[in-house]
């Protein structure tokens, strides 16, 4: 199995405050990650890895070079191999544009590393929080897709996910080669190894330019490439005004509770 | 690709028994409002097996028209035979603009066909509108776990796409079925669905837990303390017959299944009425649930964040106050 996770580096966005003079995000001093749900796609990676050890697992991102930190994280968590694919003109980048050059730069990476049997992403970035570059992914390639995965098992060129669904778990099977997109399992992801961690601050990570993408057609990328503009951005607003209630004893409260919200007719 | 008409498109999710889920009627007001606006006509799009009761619903809601799509390869959702349909439904007739439900299914979907179009998706919407200056659909939608809002326009592509968060709109009032229904056959080949459903496992309480579709919702959270801690939630959540939710802490300590969260990785819903019962109203939760009516928030911290969103909030134990509240509403129900 030839694996390639797509991990995208985020702001930690629990960290996120808010400036109360401008009414703007601070994002100064806010650690940059690895999209915890990139995490959990390239750990389901590495359960195929641990059934059967001649999976390889590659990583590639999209981003400044500082996005070289997070696949260095990565490499010592579990992938054998990492690239960045970076250039000026992929900057401003919407979802089908971002999709795009992802799909562009897998074709190449897959002249040197062989053709991947499934591409597995996050379910979404916690940034952009879209979910929508794994399955255009999936659609530039043609590649059928399954999206909320919670875990992953290959064989007999197929690829069987527990999907999260309304009602419940879906077992889905998937024709290889595919996308999969994943949400958070019931597990947390595996920590990296000291001796892993050591290799992956040695690792070469090559970086990969439009240049290297022969068929790529920048009319298609970066901020002119998208379809979707950002026309604002704002705070948004707290609702507030709100009842506060504290009566003498909890009792009281539940009594006063109930009166208000059946007077108001709420119950 | 041109747009052929001004006219508004909503997908209307349709449920196993053929049902319309109530995201897709939900958007049927403001695609009343946006296809006036844009002059055009309001169009459900219906795909499925059996489809009458979602055709129905769509008609007694305001559409002006109703395509539908229906064969046994639609019964259950499979990308592949959905995006086949709703794509080629787009290049006959060239709507403008489109509504999806954000939904598990409409997420998959939406970036499918969007992409496949080469347009623009704008994803999980909040707020709709029809910009001023330029006549094309303002999309706003929350980024950054909902600390950061944004108006996004797709101004020359076509059609306009979001996806739009369960909840936030509210139905309108039924009429009589006044749509005019267009039938078209569109089938999909076995081999051209590439992936196969093998089973569905059920959550072991599974009582079906509809958070998106429920009108009252009790949710506990770390709070609780355990498991035994959810039984006042679920007392007052029977008296109220409403659906018990829960926050990721009390999820990820396995005192109740995922399919109970509400958040960002969980459910986002929107109903008449939402109990947080100690939950401390962590960013990620509020993306699911602000879109409430009415918040109620039981919780012993006078400062947690919850309050801040809640309409009343209680300051106080909730293993106190979840028992009296209860007593109150059985004594009133008699
Ligand atoms: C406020 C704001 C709102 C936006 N709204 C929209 C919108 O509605 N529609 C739209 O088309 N664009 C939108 N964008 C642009 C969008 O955020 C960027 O295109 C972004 O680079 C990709 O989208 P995402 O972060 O939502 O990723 P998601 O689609 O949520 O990411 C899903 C998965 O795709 C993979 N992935 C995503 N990005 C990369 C990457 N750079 N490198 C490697 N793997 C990656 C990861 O596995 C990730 O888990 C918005 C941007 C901002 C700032
Ligand atoms: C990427 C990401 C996605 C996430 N997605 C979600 C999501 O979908 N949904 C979600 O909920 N969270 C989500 N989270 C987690 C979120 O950040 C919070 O950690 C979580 O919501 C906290 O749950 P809680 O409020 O139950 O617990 P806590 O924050 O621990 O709060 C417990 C509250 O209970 C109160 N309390 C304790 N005892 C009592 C009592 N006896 N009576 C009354 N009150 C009491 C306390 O004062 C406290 O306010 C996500 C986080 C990340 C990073």
């Amino acid at each position: 199995m030839n694996i390639l996770v797509c991990i995208k580096q985020v702001p930690d966005t629990t960290e996120i405050k808010i400036d109360p003079v401008k009414n703007t995000l601070i994002r100064e001093g806010v650690p940059s990650i690895v999209n915890p749900f990139d995490g959990y796609a390239l750990e389901a990676a590495a359960r195929i890895k641990d059934k059967d050890p001649n999976t390889r697992i590659v990583v590639l991102s999209m981003g400044p070079e500082q996005a070289k930190a997070a696949l260095k994280e990565c490499l010592a968590i579990a992938a054998d191999k990492a690239y960045l694919v970076s250039d000026r003109a992929f900057g401003g980048s919407d979802t089908l544009a971002t999709s795009y050059i992802i799909s562009e730069t897998i074709k190449k990476v897959e002249e040197l590393e062989g053709k991947f049997d499934a591409i597995f992403c996050g379910k979404q970035a916690i940034d952009g929080d879209t979910a929508q570059v794994g399955p255009e992914i999936a659609e530039h390639l043609d590649y059928p897709q399954v999206t909320y995965g919670l875990e992953a098992a290959a064989g007999d060129g197929r690829i069987r996910v527990n999907k999260e669904v309304e009602e419940g778990v879906e077992v889905v099977e998937v024709q290889t080669p595919c996308v999969v997109t994943f949400t958070k399992p019931a597990w947390d992801p595996r920590y990296p190894t000291i001796k892993r961690k050591m290799a992956a601050n040695r690792a070469d990570i090559p970086t990969l330019t439009a240049a290297d993408l022969p068929t790529i057609d920048l009319a298609h990328a970066g901020l002119k490439g998208s379809p979707t503009k950002v026309k604002k951005t704002f705070v948004p607003q707290k609702k507030t005004g709100g009842v506060k209630i504290k009566e003498e004893t909890a009792a009281d409260s539940a009594v006063k509770l109930f009166q208000l919200l059946s007077d108001a007719s709420v119950i | 690709m041109e747009a052929k008409t001004k006219d508004l498109w909503v997908f209307v999710e349709t449920n196993g028994d053929g049902s319309a889920k109530n995201v897709g009627i939900e958007l049927l007001t403001p695609g009343r409002m946006m296809a006036d606006k844009q002059g055009g006509a309001l169009v459900a799009i219906v795909i499925g097996d059996h489809v009458s009761a979602a055709v129905e619903a769509a008609s007694t809601h305001g559409a002006d028209q109703v395509i539908v799509v229906e064969g046994a390869e639609y019964g259950h959702y499979s990308t592949d035979a959905y995006a086949i349909a709703l794509c080629a439904l787009v290049e006959k007739y060239g709507p403008t603009s489109m509504l999806i439900g954000a939904t598990n299914n409409g997420r998959d979907l939406g970036p499918r066909v969007s992409c496949r179009l080469r347009t623009g998706l704008t994803a999980d919407c909040t707020a709709l509108d029809i910009d001023e200056e330029s006549g094309n659909v303002a999309w706003t939608r929350p980024a950054f776990g909902g600390n950061l809002m944004a108006t996004i326009l797709c101004p020359d592509h076509r059609p306009q796409i979001g996806t739009v968060r369960p909840g936030v709109f509210k139905k309108c009032e039924e009429t009589a079925a006044k749509a005019q229904v267009i039938r078209e056959d569109i089938h999909v080949e076995e081999k051209d669905i590439r992936t196969k459903v093998i089973e569905l496992l059920r959550d072991m309480d599974e009582e079906n837990v509809d958070l998106e579709g429920a009108e009252i919702i009790v949710s506990g959270g770390r709070g609780v303390g355990g498991p035994e801690g959810f039984e006042p939630v679920r007392a007052l959540a029977k008296a109220l017959g409403a659906t018990v939710g829960a926050s990721r802490a009390a999820v990820d300590s396995g005192w109740i299944s995922h399919a109970h969260q509400v958040g960002q990785t969980g459910k986002t819903v929107g109903p008449k009425l939402y109990i947080a019962c100690g939950i401390s109203g962590a960013i990620q939760h509020l993306a699911g649930m602000s879109g409430s009516d009415v918040i109620v928030a039981i919780n012993k911290d006078p400062d947690a964040p919850i309050f801040d969103v809640a309409d009343y909030g209680v300051v106080g134990n909730l293993f106190e106050v979840l028992p009296v509240l209860t007593e109150e509403i059985q004594k009133a129900r008699g």
